[in-house]
């Protein structure tokens, strides 16, 4: 089977994964979006390696889950934190940064 | 490539769903129905090894973190709809469908040649092949991994650790509290009573009654008071029993004592 359908749908994937992160408000479900980008392109990847016959391609998708762990980690403790200040879970409460 | 048409587009259904969905609960519920459809493509693309850590690592781990922060945050904080700077939201879909375009004519309108496919690479199995790609070529790359993981799970535990600014009280200063409540504002020091027991019901919502047959108030959850679910319950009728002789008087039903008399 051809490797063409599974890069557009890698793509409408991450372009709907984008969108989320853009308009969505609550952090989690930011995060979450995020989350949907990773795997999209993690289906890439894996397409790639598909279509190259060889397992690069399945060892980057690998790394970019682990990747991921991790940054899930340390983004849920960090809205956590914030959560427990500020009781509230929209990025956009969380501006102070800019000031 | 059955497997494909089926499964694409309920989840790029279930990912515009997750986008639009106002609870966040539902959200990693839809985000959960991709992921796990992520990991069949992988098994139809040769990839079992990556189709077992995806089920395991992603739907199980990361998504039940997620749901374990959103109930930590509270199920009910819902998006608001408030745009805090106008337009963005339109200006963020359009951006959004120019990129979805932009890539999809690039990928369509390149050319990849055939599909070499991954049988000669899967000769010895997929996971012995990843394995001497990962501790061969890539093993630099999966060790800096472990210092990652390391770093993370320490971040994560001093992010979550919360600095304690009084001393943690003993069970000795409870009770020293709890005494000195009782002596200036009367507060009973013992526990509160519980929820009645009756021959029917000794659920959470039925009130305990008194001695004098009237319901204790401090019985019952304020929650469910103020929801408003407790049981009603019909006082039993007190015996009236005449001083003198500790006779009930005829003719009064006794419904204290199972009406033995």
């Amino acid at each position: 089977m051809s490797t063409t359908p599974f890069l557009v749908l890698s793509a409408l994937l991450f372009s709907i994964g984008a969108i989320g992160v853009l308009v969505r408000r609550n952090a989690i479900v930011v995060f979450m979006c995020i989350e949907l980008m990773l795997n999209a392109s993690n289906l890439a990847f894996v397409t790639f390696a598909r279509q190259n016959g060889n397992l690069d391609g399945q060892i980057a998708a690998f790394f970019v889950m682990v990747v991921a762990a991790a940054e899930v980690v340390v983004g849920l403790a960090i809205i956590v934190t914030i959560y427990r200040t500020r009781r509230s879970a929209s990025v956009d409460d969380a501006s102070l940064l800019k000031y | 490539m059955i497997v494909f048409w089926v499964l694409a587009p309920i989840m790029v259904i279930c990912a515009v769903g997750m986008v639009a969905v106002r609870n966040a609960v539902h959200s990693a519920v839809l985000l959960a129905v991709v992921m796990v459809s992520l990991a069949i493509m992988y098994a139809v693309q040769d990839a079992p090894f990556l189709f077992a850590v995806q089920i395991i690592v992603y739907t199980g781990a990361v998504l039940m973190l997620f749901l374990f922060v959103l109930m930590l945050v509270g199920v009910d904080s819902a998006d608001s709809l408030v745009e805090t700077l106008r337009g963005q939201r339109a200006a963020a879909g359009v951006a959004g469908v120019l990129l979805a375009i932009l890539l999809i004519l690039g990928i369509t309108q390149s050319t990849f040649g055939a599909v070499v496919g991954l049988s000669k690479a899967n000769l010895a199995g997929n996971v012995p092949g990843l394995a001497q790609l990962l501790f061969s070529r890539y093993v630099f790359a999966f060790e800096v991994t472990s210092a990652l993981l390391i770093t993370a799970a320490l971040g994560a535990m001093v992010l979550a650790h919360r600095e304690r600014f009084t001393p943690k009280p003993t069970q000795r200063d409870l009770v020293l509290q709890r005494m000195r409540e009782y002596a200036s504002d009367g507060i009973h020091p013992g526990p509160l009573p519980t929820s009645g027991t009756f021959a029917r019901h000794n659920s959470v919502d039925t009130p305990a009654l008194l001695p004098d047959g009237a319901i204790s108030q401090l019985s019952i959850s304020r929650v469910m008071r103020a929801r408003g679910t407790i049981r009603q319950v019909v006082p039993p009728q007190i015996v009236s029993a005449d001083p003198r002789t500790g006779q009930s008087v005829p003719g009064e039903p006794a419904q204290i004592d199972g009406g033995e008399q």
